[in-house]
């Protein structure tokens, strides 16, 4: 008895410890109950035109290998807790790289086809799809030295003020998330629900598109498309939320 | 290529009152916007929603109205409407989409009434 009423007191003991440790919340947590009610059902959520258009990719031949995803990864739902693991350290590509990279290096040396281009829809579809089957896995990045090396790149990215309005990413989304920014709430940054479906721009965009909207916003130069440093971003990101769950296709305002 | 969800129960009660939900990929421009170098974007709008319905064993028949909507410049691209019918008998749930510069778009989908 005495036994059983110490283990409970430590399971509470231990339930409000993670609680109060993890202070993380999605954008999700963020948004209007309209809003999350657009992302909660598949019917509604505007992303699943994508991801249905991705799905059919995944089954379509492509390329002069005349190769479909199918052929060498089987169905798609195989694709389970792939999307979690990325950005990570290519062995091909010799660096860092992201889902959408991934997904490209794939084309060129499996199907021996055409890389897609930035923001391709079709390109986004197939990566929302992809994605979509890690719904509800945790963010988990691998452990590489040379990921780990991009996370501190990326964490320095992170914490450096840019830009006529020299802020840096923490200024807003550490010390002043929650708060608000015109008619916006600030989130905490957290990017699980990427590739996401954005109100305003009335399509489906990635982590990049969204990390050179932010660089914009502050007047700074935004770096490239596929860039190093937005890779290095994105890397040291999904650390800062490692353990938190995909949500893909998000819907945010 | 346009893309559109639909979602009907693939199975109903008679009489039972039933749910439709469509969802169209469409830009929806309003013509009144500017691209970044300062041209207007031209006008591109879904015109015309219907919904037909047409009983099984009867493929020739053009179907009964059962919804239909005229869309205009206000509405948020990829538009999506949401409906009720009573399931009377069971056949195919035509749906089709038109609108400027030819766009037209059909989506078929069969429901079983029992």
């Amino acid at each position: 008895m005495w036994r059983t009423s110490v283990a409970t007191v430590m399971l509470f003991a231990l339930m409000s410890l993670t609680q109060a440790q993890d202070a993380r919340k999605s954008g999700f947590d963020f948004m209007r109950p309209a809003t999350q009610a657009l992302q909660m059902d598949d019917t509604q959520n505007p992303g699943m035109l994508w991801v249905k258009d991705g799905q059919m990719t995944w089954a379509q031949k492509d390329g002069a290998a005349n190769k479909s995803c199918t052929d060498c990864h089987g169905d798609i739902n195989r694709m389970r807790g792939v999307a979690a693991r990325y950005p990570q350290y290519s062995l091909v590509a010799k660096r860092v790289i992201n889902l959408g990279q991934q997904i490209n290096q794939c084309r060129t040396t499996q199907q021996q086809a055409k890389v897609w281009p930035t923001e391709h829809p079709t390109f986004l579809g197939l990566e929302a799809a992809i994605t979509m089957e890690s719904r509800g896995q945790p963010v988990t990045p691998p452990s590489q030295p040379l990921l780990a090396d991009a996370q501190k790149r990326g964490e320095t990215l992170f914490n450096q003020r840019i830009g006529q309005v020299d802020l840096s990413c923490r200024d807003c989304h550490d010390s002043l998330a929650g708060k608000r920014l015109g008619g916006n709430t600030i989130p905490q940054a957290h990017p699980t629900g990427y590739p996401i479906y954005r109100l305003e721009w009335q399509s489906v965009g990635s982590l990049q598109r969204r990390l050179r909207g932010c660089m914009t916003a502050v007047r700074a130069e935004p770096y490239p498309y596929g860039s190093t440093e937005l890779v290095d971003l994105e890397a040291y990101l999904a650390m800062r939320a490692a353990g938190m769950r995909l949500e893909s296709p998000g819907v945010r305002p | 290529m346009t893309r559109a969800l639909v979602t009907v129960p693939k199975t109903a009660k008679r009489g039972e009152i039933i749910e439709i939900r469509a969802v169209v990929q469409h830009p929806m421009e309003t013509g009144y916007r500017r691209s970044s170098e300062g041209d207007l974007l031209p006008r591109d709008l879904i015109r015309k929603f219907s919904c037909r319905f047409v009983e099984s064993g009867n493929a020739n028949d053009t179907g009964a109205m059962v919804f239909a909507a005229t869309l205009h410049a206000a509405i948020a691209a990829n538009p999506y409407l949401s409906f009720n019918l009573r399931a009377a008998s069971s056949g195919t749930l035509v749906f089709n989409w038109e609108g400027d510069n030819g766009f037209s778009h059909r989506e078929q989908v069969a429901m079983t009434v029992a």
